[in-house]
């Protein structure tokens, strides 16, 4: 087991789902005695392809805004690696899935600097609005669209709180199989959903130097992130639309 | 009062073929920006990933709302029992038709995959207020369509006043879903606000009789048919009636929005911003559109002239074509609250007011839409019997023998 895979192991687990599959507590126990890293390497971690999500899961991000580095951008560019997310030079069209954000208070002039994605609302108004219901959410807990029946028509931009999502304004090219994409249909983060149904993390909490993006099963209370959540104070952003968001934030 | 006679315009002057070719090269042109946009991806226009609805869905909404509008002359009289409307009612309902149908090509033309409209009509999203417009709109054509054929057929003219009556709150329905797809939006500062239904509902009430009468004068004034001053006054001051109506719903909006702490941003930007919104906000809707229309249709020396009436109406459109590029082009620049108290800068614009420069084919497209609404009825009033011989005062005032 390789020491990144370990560090990784430490920070982002994704418990439950990983204890269902191996199918109760003997195996558990097995799997534990060999260690902690053994679960990454396990393909017991894979949802099978035939297995629909869970309900019982809620994947999620913890982001510590502490650890988030000045003009670090790694989440960023692994996120535009992974999904060839390779602009046209022209920012106001070219898609952004994820995007470093600096606030400054009015008041104090105290800065953040915080990474910003689709926040995979519970109750999401990107599904809200969509006219075909190309707009989905999983029930794991991860909202996105099928590129098979987004008309293009934009709703869910003007609707979304957060900017989460882009259009495609040209035609795309070298694109990755498992994040196909489509010139006038909308797009944002899948939670890099092709890695998590394999059992890996996505590739932006793969690529934190600051390990400040924490991933994982919110509903399981064992997981680091539900742990970590149980134990320090994290909020929502537009938290007073009771979106209940499955991207969290400490430090702001 | 005698029944009304109906007739087809004769149509066949070098004046209206100029007419219906102009309008045909507007809707061509309207198609040929659509398939460039579409071809090239809309980079090539001046819509991006902040304000995502551009000039075409000013275009679409506001023909989309005046259609529903258009249909209110006819609602007049078989709702409202004024049967000075009643010769009017066949143009009122053809109109509701043709400009709905320019509506949806604009916004279906505007869309990023046009392809795959079918898509659109046969999987439904019963929770989007889109996917609830898209069954009022079909339903509308069906509606207004049967509500047609009542009127122009006279053996079914008994049933007219009944499909009259469902028309009217179909197009109630269909305008209140309209102005949720904006109301509804808790995202943005400018939208969040149920006043945006009942809004609409009035803003059509103008856009929609400015429409008819920018048709009807011109098409009586061309044909060389007699429209008498009685109907001309009572429809300057049903306009009139409507600008003021749509008047008080947008101070009662601002007022709202002003008296909310949380708003005064947006309403600072709106108002007082030094940006184009304000401009159309002060001199587009509220000088042009509202104050010298309110003046044409409610003073006397104006009283009964089809050319200030053409104008009243014109300046309703331009008006109105404000107030749509404020709502749905200045509610988008305006940024997300997302972080109060704070400033927030980032790649994606965060923070910042956004510009938009329409490009010509989002303009084209547009114009195409409005201009596919008025060559349809151009054609129409040709081979079926929509609009009276005579619309003197004789035939419609039904007190003008008592009084002769």
């Amino acid at each position: 087991m390789s020491n990144t895979q370990d560090h990784i192991q430490d920070d982002n687990q994704i418990d439950s789902y990983r204890r269902k599959l191996l199918g109760g507590g003997a195996a558990l126990a097995g799997a534990a005695a060999l260690g902690s890293g053994v679960f990454f390497t396990s393909i017991a971690r894979a949802k099978p392809d035939a297995e629909p999500a869970s309900s019982e899961i809620r994947w999620g991000f913890l982001i510590d805004t502490n650890k988030c580095a000045d003009n670090c951008d790694k989440c960023v560019t692994a996120c535009n690696d992974e999904f060839n997310l390779t602009g046209f030079g022209r920012p106001e069209t070219d898609a952004q899935w994820i995007r470093t954000v600096t606030l400054r208070d009015k008041k104090t002039g105290h800065t953040t600097k915080l990474p910003l994605m689709c926040q995979h609302c519970a109750h999401p108004p990107c599904v809200d609005v969509c006219p075909t219901g190309a707009s989905f959410k999983r029930p794991d807990g991860i909202v996105l669209v099928d590129k098979h029946t987004c008309i293009g028509c934009r709703y869910c931009m003007i609707a979304c709180p957060y900017k989460a999502r882009s259009f495609v304004h040209e035609t795309i090219e070298n694109q990755k199989e498992y994040g196909p994409r489509g010139k006038g249909t909308v797009e944002s983060c899948t939670l890099c959903v092709h890695r998590v149904d394999k059992g890996e993390i996505p590739a932006c909490a793969e690529a934190c130097p600051e390990k400040a993006i924490l991933f994982g099963n919110m509903n399981d209370a064992n997981s680091d992130i539900a742990r970590r959540m149980a134990s320090t104070v994290s909020t929502e952003i537009r938290g007073d639309l009771r979106l209940d968001l499955g991207v969290r934030y400490q430090g702001i | 009062m005698k029944p009304t006679t109906f007739r087809e315009i004769t149509g066949n002057s070098k004046g209206y073929y100029m007419l219906l070719a102009l309008l045909g090269l507007t809707v061509a042109a309207g198609l040929g920006s659509a398939w460039y946009m579409e071809h090239n991806g809309h980079w090539v226009t001046g819509m991006n990933n902040q304000i995502v609805w551009g000039m075409p869905h000013v275009f679409a909404v506001f023909l989309i709302v005046a259609a529903s509008g258009a249909l209110n002359v006819a609602s007049m009289s078989s709702v409202f029992g004024k049967t000075s409307y009643k010769p009017l009612a066949p143009l009122s309902g053809l109109m509701a038709i043709t400009l709905l149908t320019g509506g949806l090509m604009v916004l279906v033309l505007d869309l990023g995959r046009p392809d795959r409209l079918i898509v659109a009509m046969t999987t439904y999203n019963f929770k989007s207020i889109f996917a609830w417009n898209m069954i009022l709109y079909n339903g509308f054509f069906l509606i207004v369509g049967i509500y047609l054929w009542t009127m122009m057929q006279r053996n079914l003219n008994q049933y007219s006043k009944t499909a009259g009556f469902f028309a009217f709150l179909w197009r109630l329905a269909l305008t209140t879903g309209t102005g949720s797809i904006f109301g509804f939006i808790v995202a943005r500062q400018f939208y969040d606000a149920a006043i945006m239904a009942p809004m609409f509902i009035v803003m059509s009430f103008a856009f929609g009789l400015a429409f008819f009468l920018i048709f009807l004068l011109a098409a009586y004034k061309w044909t060389g048919r007699e429209i008498g001053s009685y109907l001309i006054n009572r429809l300057q001051k049903l306009l009139g009636l409507f600008i003021a109506a749509v008047l008080l719903f947008v101070v009662i909006f601002h007022l709202t929005n002003l008296y909310v702490t949380q708003h005064h941003g947006v309403e600072d930007f709106i108002l007082a911003g030094d940006n184009i919104y304000s401009g159309l906000f002060w001199v587009g809707y509220l000088l042009l559109g509202t104050i010298f229309p309110l003046i044409i249709c409610y003073t006397s020396a104006f009283r009964a002239s089809i050319g200030w009436t053409t104008a009243a109406a014109i300046l309703v459109i331009a008006g109105g074509l404000s107030q749509m590029y404020i709502i749905i082009i200045g509610g988008q620049a305006f940024p997300l609250d997302m972080f109060p108290g704070k400033e927030v800068s980032s790649s994606f614009y965060d923070g910042v007011i956004v510009t938009y420069s329409p490009t010509a084919p989002e303009v084209m497209l547009g114009l195409g839409g409005v201009a596919l609404a008025f060559a349809a009825t151009l054609f129409a009033v040709k081979i079926l019997r929509f609009l009276p011989l005579s619309l003197a005062n004789a035939k419609i005032d039904p007190h003008h023998s008592a009084q002769g």
